[in-house]
């Protein structure tokens, strides 16, 4: 089982890097996602596997280590919230330069979807609309 | 205790002017003054105890580990350095009201002449050489905040940054040769370095340490072949010129060579190098003041050959050397400062600074003339001025000076550097004072108000007396100050007007007749001169440092291309390339716990999951296909966790991935659906390589974990989770209370992701993006938005989803749950009735602000953990107890409870707000129909509906 559980961190581990290295947001945050699992997965692995011992004090029971469930169950938690954070960045990145590109040549940004309305255009645009 | 302040009084009293100037010029100058005044207060009430031969002490630690410390110490040489700032910077305070203009920034302009002081103040009184260097470059940069202060001037900051440059350069050096000197001596403290002189100098350390800090004294003190950023520093006004650049800031090097003068002094390596920095720099900065034709900048090559003189004399290394030097710093301190202040006045009233365009000032402006005059004749060393007497020292300790086993160098240099000194003094007076009365000034030249001339005056009293007194005037102060930079017993001297007749007397006479030669043939050496390559120091920096940021650019540009894949790329490759490197340099051997049998249920699940990941990056252009994809790995992992006997984390993941693929399909709306091939087949195999590695490094590094025992501190919350924290569900009890306060600071990082979220996402787009996001819409749309059975089925489902929530949270300090499971749970609730009746719909109705949940969530967590205050427990402390009710039975209440309901509270906010902001944006792109009325449960009267914005 171990070997199972170990090959599927290394998996996940793997396709999370290979599309944290695309060059457009979303496919990175869907590899932040991936890497997010398996650092999940990871942590709590350090606490060694067991079977049907879940840290629930009951007579006389052995139990599995509480410790990395805990922060694991943290970790997820905070995983959301980096996730979420990381998605409205992206979009509001999109939504500024019309762009989702990952680095920062906003030229080819322009001949991809026209020219971006960028920095002062954009908030005369924007006020623009708000008084409309 | 008054030691300390004396540094920090115009350090903290900075503040002063910066503020006061509201109140007007007057009021500003007035306060500085009193700032610099008190703190000379403070210092002359140490005066007793200094002249008394004590040496005052004070000491606090600061970083006792690297032994840095807050210790002040006052001894001759500080006292005379201090009071020499403090007084000249009284007269330069008092000059500066006149001087600058009303449109100058004046409580800017005194706010860093205060700094500096403050710096200059502390580098003197320091006895810990790291709190030295750090007053040290504090002087650095106060400086080049001075020489810039006409900022709107290209030469003010061309010369502010070249003076920062080459003496905050000079400043790495010297740290470096400060922390050898102090690794060598075994402390930090000046007083115990100076003690350990013998020591030092016996070190193989001693030469690496010596050039270092020699060049750290050199940048500052503008020693050849550093001397070129002085006269560009020129570019300041003239207040400044007068304090830093002649009298303080220059002098900090010498200030240093003199302070450390017994710990690294008397040796042949200090005589060979800096012996003749000096006396080159006293030459050459003589020779190249006499084809100055600006005011100031004759004056700027002056100080660089007074310096070098000093600097001189200080390298020969002998008592009777030092002695003068001690001699000539106060000396040159008085006429120098005089004459800068002078070149001032000249300039503001003439309109010009140049030699060529001056001349028969001393009838238009004859106190200011005869001021200035009196002050050349000390530069020149004519006898019954001081100059006179320190220069005789000097050409007398040079003249018993050999070099190498060359007897003739000094004295002739020596001689020489005096002969030039001459030439540019007779220069300086005869060119712009004497002659015959011009006409043609920019505007009307007359002397100007008494507080620009009486500073002047004042300087000219002490060049006077102590020209005809020295004995009686400065003898005090010289035998004091020269005592504590020789730290021993003084030479035999006595400071008189006549020696008889030596051969300095001798050497001096040449000079002068010689300097009268130069001065008639100056013109003709000039033309001579120019046939000659000269290098021009200015285009000569210039080069070299735009090289620099050349190169830096190339660099920069190279490593920070603006791609996040290249970042990435070159992060993780060094990350393999140490991993492999760690894993090369051990031994490895195979694990020895024993390993579970593998299921076929988790054979299953682990095939799902290898297919899903292999598919994912097959396909993970194909967006939807990628959060599908994602979402059952995440629901694998779930499944793990319920195997190895992890409940709590197993409900979490689910619950979790449910918000999060919520939340991605809600920002997909929004982003292109598909994603372009970015990258060539080499480079996507690149790619996938380096990932491979790195998903092979982290899953070797799990299973060797996995296969081998080891220890944990678990033993400790499973024993005391129950009579500790109240709680059998020892994971919760950890959440709660053993680790709290990362509890507490995580719900806090949440609440923080949520209002960014909140902040970054207006809803109202500007027309081109939404132009943008509308053309990604989908053509093809589901009939209906809001199917009947989804509403009523979300609807009916609410309550009892509620009360799930409520059982998972109280159950959670025994069983799986908790809460934050049971905020994700009611959060989904909610979320739910967003699908299926609309963001309107909910918005309309929502009765709890999320943001208003965060808020309570953590105020209420926070308050549970203040609570133990109350009973003198530390931060979040819990307790429980017992209660026995009639019909309910004896049930626990745990102080966790509380916590537990701020962390529910938080999590239920932090989610509603974050994907209702989400589909707030997307209402605004595409405004659904809100349902109508016969599609609401006829129960609910629904109120009037306001329609999109966009509609």
């Amino acid at each position: 089982m171990e070997m199972l559980v170990a090959s599927a961190i290394g998996l996940m581990t793997a396709t999370g890097l290979f599309l944290i290295l695309q060059g457009r947001s979303f496919p990175v945050i869907v590899g932040l996602t991936f890497l997010s699992y398996a650092v999940n997965a990871f942590l709590f692995a350090m606490g060694r596997l067991t079977v049907d011992r879940p840290p629930i004090i009951t007579a006389g029971a052995a139990y599995t280590d509480p410790l990395p469930q805990a922060l694991v169950l943290t970790a997820i938690v905070i995983s959301f919230g980096m996730t979420a954070l990381i998605v409205v960045l992206g979009l509001r990145g999109f939504l500024e330069t019309g762009s989702d590109r990952t680095d920062l040549s906003l030229a080819d940004a322009a001949e991809e979807h026209g020219p971006a309305p960028a920095g002062e255009d954009a908030r005369r645009e924007r006020d623009g609309a708000a008084r409309a | 205790m008054v030691l300390w302040l004396i540094p920090l009084l115009p350090l903290f009293g900075a503040i002063l002017p910066a503020l006061l100037i509201r109140s007007g010029r007057d009021v500003c100058a007035n306060a500085t003054g009193f700032v610099s005044l008190a703190a000379l207060g403070l210092l002359l009430s140490q005066a007793p105890a200094v002249f008394a031969g004590e040496v005052v002490r004070v000491s606090l630690p600061w970083v006792p580990q690297i032994q840095l410390s807050f210790s002040f110490m006052l001894d001759g040489l500080g006292f005379f350095f201090a009071a020499m700032i403090l007084i000249i910077g009284l007269l330069v305070i008092v000059y500066a009201r006149f001087y600058l203009d009303r449109a100058d920034p004046m409580g800017r302009f005194y706010a860093y002449l205060l700094l500096f002081q403050g710096a200059m103040l502390g580098v003197v009184l320091s006895n810990n050489v790291i709190l030295l260097l750090v007053f040290w470059e504090l002087t650095s940069l106060t400086s080049f905040l001075l020489i810039g202060f006409w900022r709107h001037r290209a030469d003010a900051r061309q010369g502010a940054r070249m003076a920062l440059i080459v003496t905050g350069g000079g400043g790495l050096a010297l740290i470096g040769g400060l922390l050898l000197l102090g690794s060598i001596a075994g402390s930090y403290e000046i007083s115990e370095i100076l003690a350990r002189g013998d020591l030092i100098k016996a070190s193989p350390l001693y030469l690496p340490a010596l050039v270092l800090i020699l060049i750290g004294a050199f940048t500052k003190s503008a020693q050849f072949p550093f001397h070129f950023w002085l006269p560009h520093a020129m570019a300041a006004p003239t207040p400044v010129s007068a304090y830093l650049h002649s009298a303080t800031m220059v002098k900090a090097g010498i200030f240093l060579l003199a302070r450390l003068w017994p710990a690294l002094a008397g040796t042949e390596a200090w005589f060979l190098i800096v012996a003749p920095v000096g006396l080159a720099t006293m030459v050459i900065g003589a020779w190249i003041a006499n084809f100055r034709d600006d005011l100031k900048s004759l004056l700027a090559f002056s100080t660089v050959s007074h310096l070098g003189l000093i600097t001189m004399l200080l390298g020969l290394g002998t008592k009777m050397a030092a002695v003068a030097a001690v001699f000539h710093i106060l000396n040159h301190a008085t006429f120098k400062a005089a004459l800068f202040l002078s070149a001032g006045i000249v300039d503001h009233e003439a309109g010009t600074r140049d030699v060529r365009r001056l001349g028969g000032l001393v009838g238009l402006m004859p106190i200011t003339a005869t001021l200035a005059m009196l002050a050349t004749a000390s530069m020149a060393g004519v006898p019954l001025f001081n100059g006179f007497l320190s220069k005789e020292m000097m050409l007398e300790e040079a003249a018993h000076t050999s070099y190498a086993g060359i007897t003739w160098l000094f004295p002739v240099l020596a001689t020489l550097g005096a002969l030039l000194s001459v030439a540019y003094c007779a220069r300086f007076a005869i060119r712009t004072f004497l002659g015959p009365v011009r006409h043609d000034y920019p505007h009307h030249p007359h002397d100007p108000p008494l507080g620009m001339w009486l500073p002047v005056a004042l300087l000219i009293v002490p060049v006077l007396a102590i020209g005809l007194f020295p004995g009686a005037v400065a003898g005090g102060l010289v035998a004091l100050t020269a005592g504590a930079v020789i730290g021993g017993p003084l030479p035999d001297y006595y400071l008189a007007l006549w020696h008889g007749l030596t051969p300095a007397l001798v050497m001096s006479g040449l000079a002068f007749a010689g300097g009268a030669v130069f001065f008639l043939t100056q013109a003709r050496v000039d033309a001579l001169r120019r046939l000659f390559p000269r290098p021009e120091a200015l285009t000569l920096f210039e080069a070299a440092s735009n090289a620099v940021v050349v190169a830096a650019r190339r660099v920069t540009a190279w490593f920070h291309d603006g791609s996040l894949a290249f970042y990435l790329r070159v992060i993780l490759a060094a990350l393999i390339a140490v991993g492999v490197y760690a894993m090369a340099s051990a031994a490895h051997e195979a694990g020895t716990r024993a390993m579970i049998p593998v299921t076929l249920p988790a054979m299953v699940a682990w095939l799902a999951l290898v297919v899903a990941c292999l598919a994912t990056m097959m396909w993970h252009r194909e967006r939807l296909t990628a959060l599908v994809l994602t979402s059952v790995v995440g629901l694998i992992v779930a499944l793990g966790f319920v195997q190895f006997s992890a409940p709590d984390l197993a409900l979490t993941q689910v619950s979790v991935d449910v918000v999060t693929t919520i939340l991605m399909l809600l920002a997909l709306n929004l982003l292109p659906k598909t994603s372009p091939r970015e990258f060539s087949l080499p480079a996507r195999w690149r790619d996938g390589v380096l990932a491979g590695l790195g998903g092979l490094g982290i899953g070797g590094l799990a299973y060797a974990v996995m296969t081998r025992d080891g220890t944990s501190i678990a033993d400790y919350f499973l024993a005391q989770s129950k009579p500790g924290g109240g709680g059998t569900n020892v994971v919760n009890v950890i959440l709660v209370d053993f680790r709290g306060y990362d509890t507490f600071a995580e719900i806090i990082v949440l609440g923080i992701a949520a209002v960014a979220i909140f902040a970054l996402l207006d809803p109202r787009l500007p027309a081109g993006a939404l132009r943008r996001v509308r053309a990604l819409l989908p053509t093809q749309e589901s009939g209906d938005a809001h199917p009947p059975m989804l509403v009523v089925a979300a609807r009916a489902m609410l309550p009892l989803a509620l009360a799930v929530g409520v059982f998972i949270f109280l159950r959670g300090h025994n069983q799986p749950g908790g809460g934050f499971i049971a905020g994700l749970v009611v959060a989904i609730a909610l979320m739910l009735q967003y699908i299926a009746s609309g963001y309107r719909w909910v918005a309309d109705r929502k009765r709890l602000d999320s943001q208003a949940m965060i808020g309570a969530g953590i105020g209420i967590a926070g308050l549970t953990g203040i609570a133990a205050w109350a009973f003198g427990k530390p931060f979040l402390t819990s307790t429980f107890g017992y209660f026995t009710w009639p019909v309910v039975g004896t049930f626990e209440l745990a102080s966790a409870l509380l916590f537990d309901l701020g962390v529910f509270l938080t999590v239920v906010g932090v989610m509603v707000l974050s994907l209702s902001q989400l589909s707030r944006v997307g209402q605004s792109v595409d405004p659904l129909p809100t349902p109508e009325q016969p599609m609401d449960l006829p129960l609910a009267a629904a109120p009037p509906h306001p329609q999109p914005r966009e509609a």
